[in-house]
């Protein structure tokens, strides 16, 4: 593709992006320190970023490598029984510990995932669906009934494990929301990402260019479970306190029904889908016993009225929209991957 | 065209969502706010409900007879699904709605999972139906919640005071167990039971095990049947206890199953020659004297419902004794809601406590250091296939 039109250099770009996203995280943080936002909507906005952080990640595996697992609450409870045992059992500071916590959940989550991948990537479609709604039941099982296995408390199993530093704050959860975003969609736009996207659009294709499919699969699929480590990472220390039970099939049902109602294959998407999704039950607690229907009746609107999801594959780039300002000729990159990193901003 | 209206759209959303927050309510003074919340939709709706029922009853005929000091009591109740983030959502958003004290959570996950947020701010809270021992107490470090207190049994109480019955009053000498295993309840009152069984002189002859969903009971029972106990303790819930029995006595086992309150409404689960003779404690006798009576007929007028189970009567007597220590706080002349106030509320429920005379506890209720309730058990017996009250124990 011929440059002739306005384009901002790939540096500014990314300042930009960074700038907006710094303006972000400091005036929440101040508006939420400062308690001009209640400490009920900080607690929901956690929540919020928590979601963004699980729809994302699965968004990976399921918009963008096109496979459909319905293991993702497994991955996101192993990330956050990882951070929160080794929290509850470290002596280091916390202010050091929780980083520390965050990124053991993922990359233990992210070790599960890979061990899952290889075995349930050669299935497809619906086979591929069931074996990691199944691993996702197995972890679930594992975490409830390991103690009696070990023989001494690990998982504390039904009894939950309790006094789990609550350290997950708006600043730390909308740090990782950011980085996170910004790494997916950084291995997005380079060569891995291509190769992951060309895995969805036709595999045989792919293969015949010489894409390696069982690696960009696991890769994929590996990406989707270190970033869900993260998010379990974070909700163990949002709740104090974890029970096997929290963690079920309907959990994974729930990201999954975010990421499709968002769009799948677009981190914008992703990222309103879940926003409103978090938000909508709260907020409609003034509806008391209606709410469970207004909540399915909004999915059911959406989805008959845009089966896509909200925002389809389209992404949002703010770099874009400013150089199509500038030139005042709206045009459109279709084939442009994401480039939401200041998406919530 | 369409994409700029799903952009609209979503916009709309998230809009709408923050708009809402504009609507914080702004009460007169003139209210004492208790908070609630439980599992009001989903599977375990039905305690959820029982817990709402039974408290608001209570509040009402307070509010009827005159308030405390004068002031009404407002009951705000939200819904948590049984789940644990929204459990501490909405407990934050009714701290924010300047909550005095909160009555509740009903399942004991939420329970624990509101107390890691009640206790830093002293927020009183008197549960109905949360029976874990470590609701009220850090099993790690024994830190006692102090702010924490609750109208039902534990679990291993349930567990010890079956073991004790079976000991003294049944004159037994070999028991086995069934239970569920990975579930907190069933295995808290199974090792309760099987501890206590080693202090009375209980032989336990076998202990078996089985998982959520299982229908069939046969390999288990075989084995207990061979070691011939004299009673089987099977703490379980309802459905599960029916099954059992019913498999048990076509397997020729004939001993007495004794259980725990999770047998409330068992004799629907299995025939009335089955049930024969098998014990359960519980902490509600229906139908037994004059208050409970009294406070079943105001139930079902209220309702329209007779009373669901036991949890309705045990936060009846929870909404009873918290308001009991609020009218106590009131007099103390604190600002409503300080903390001297706050505190004032949980040093009233040991002073207090102990003369109201509630539904499920006509002596009073008395804490312990760990702020459980001393009270006795109610053994039932199932009778002709119905659950009849037997005695206190």
């Amino acid at each position: 593709m011929k440059q002739q039109q306005l384009r901002i250099p790939m540096p500014v770009r990314y300042l930009i992006n960074a700038a907006l996203f710094a303006a972000f995280l400091l005036v929440g943080n101040l508006l939420v320190e400062g308690r001009v936002i209640s400490s009920y909507y900080a607690k929901v906005i956690v929540l919020i970023g928590i979601n963004i952080i699980l729809t994302v990640s699965l968004n990976v595996a399921t918009g963008y490598l096109g496979q459909l697992p319905l293991g993702h609450a497994g991955f996101m409870a192993v990330g956050a029984y990882a951070s929160a045992i080794f929290l509850t059992h470290t002596s280091i500071p916390i202010g050091i510990a929780f980083p520390m916590g965050i990124a053991l959940g993922g990359i233990v989550a992210g070790i599960v995932g890979i061990l899952i991948g290889i075995p349930a990537l050669r299935l497809k479609g619906d086979y591929l669906a069931i074996i990691t709604l199944g691993f996702g039941e197995i972890i679930r099982v594992i975490l409830l009934n390991i103690d009696s296995v070990l023989g001494f408390k690990l998982t504390y199993g039904a009894a939950s494990l309790k006094n789990i530093p609550k350290e997950t704050s708006f600043f730390s959860t909308y740090l990782c929301v950011g980085i996170v975003c910004f790494l997916i969609h950084a291995m997005m736009k380079s060569r891995h990402g291509r190769a992951i996207l060309s895995v969805r659009e036709n595999e045989i294709a792919a293969e015949s260019c010489g894409i390696n499919l069982t690696y960009y699969k696991t890769l994929g699929f590996t990406a989707s479970a270190f970033f869900a480590g993260v998010a379990g990472a974070l909700y163990a220390s949002y709740l104090g306190i974890l029970n096997p039970s929290g963690f079920g099939f309907m959990k994974s049902i729930e990201i999954l029904v975010m990421v499709v109602l968002g769009g799948m294959g677009s981190m914008l998407g992703s990222v309103v889908s879940a926003t409103v999704l978090t938000a909508v039950p709260e907020m409609l607690r003034a509806f008391s016993d209606y709410r469970m229907i207004v909540y399915s009746l909004l999915l059911i609107v959406v989805m008959i009225f845009k089966p896509s999801g909200l925002l389809g594959q389209y992404d949002f780039s703010l770099s874009r929209t400013l150089e199509s300002i500038f030139r005042r000729k709206p045009t459109r990159h279709p084939a442009d991957a994401a480039n939401a990193e200041g998406g919530e901003a | 065209m369409k994409r700029i209206i799903s952009f609209v759209l979503a916009f709309l959303m998230i809009a709408a969502c923050f708009a809402f927050g504009g609507c914080a309510k702004q009460e007169a003074a003139s209210t004492i706010k208790i908070g609630m919340q439980g599992p009001y939709t989903g599977s375990t709706a039905v305690y959820g409900l029982a817990v709402q029922t039974g408290a608001r009853l209570y509040v009402d005929q307070l509010n009827k007879a005159g308030g405390i000091n004068g002031k009404q009591v407002e009951l705000i109740y939200y819904d948590n699904k049984g789940d644990d983030a929204e459990a501490i959502n909405a407990f934050t958003r009714l701290v924010d709605e300047g909550i005095t004290a909160f009555l509740g959570d009903v399942l004991t996950g939420n329970t624990l999972a509101v107390v890691a947020e009640a206790y830093p701010i002293n927020m009183p809270m008197i549960t109905a139906s949360a029976t874990a021992a470590e609701v009220t107490v850090n099993p790690d470090d024994g830190t006692v919640y102090t702010n924490v207190f609750r109208s039902c049994f534990i679990d291993p109480f349930q567990g010890e005071k079956m073991a004790q019955y079976a000991a003294e009053k049944l004159g037994v000498k070999t028991a086995a167990v069934i239970a569920l295993t990975g579930d907190a309840y069933s295995a808290g009152l199974a090792d309760a039971f099987v501890a206590k069984c080693a202090e009375v002189g209980i032989e336990v002859v076998a202990q078996e095990g089985y998982a959520v969903g299982d229908k069939d009971f046969n390999a288990q029972l075989t084995n207990i049947a061979a070691k011939n106990p004299d009673v089987v303790f099977c703490p379980n819930y309802y459905e599960d206890v029916g099954m059992i029995v019913t498999q048990a006595r076509a397997l020729g086992l004939d001993t007495t199953f004794l259980g725990g309150d999770g047998w409330g409404g068992v004799s629907e689960y299995a025939s009335a020659e089955d049930l024969e003779g098998c014990l359960y404690c519980s902490a509600y006798a229906p139908g037994s004297t004059e208050e409970v009576r009294a406070f079943e007929a105001a139930y079902e007028e209220a309702y329209g419902q007779p009373v669901p189970n036991m949890f309705a009567p045990l936060a009846y007597d929870a909404a009873a004794v918290l308001c009991a220590a609020i009218a106590k706080a009131e007099e103390s002349g604190a600002k409503t809601g300080s903390d001297e106030y706050k505190q004032a509320i949980i040093d009233a429920f040991r002073t207090e406590g102990p003369s109201v005379s509630g539904i499920t506890s006509a002596g009073g209720y008395t804490f312990d250091e760990n702020n459980n309730p001393i009270k006795d058990a109610v053994i039932m017996e199932l009778v002709d296939g119905v659950e009849t009250y037997k005695e206190v124990f």
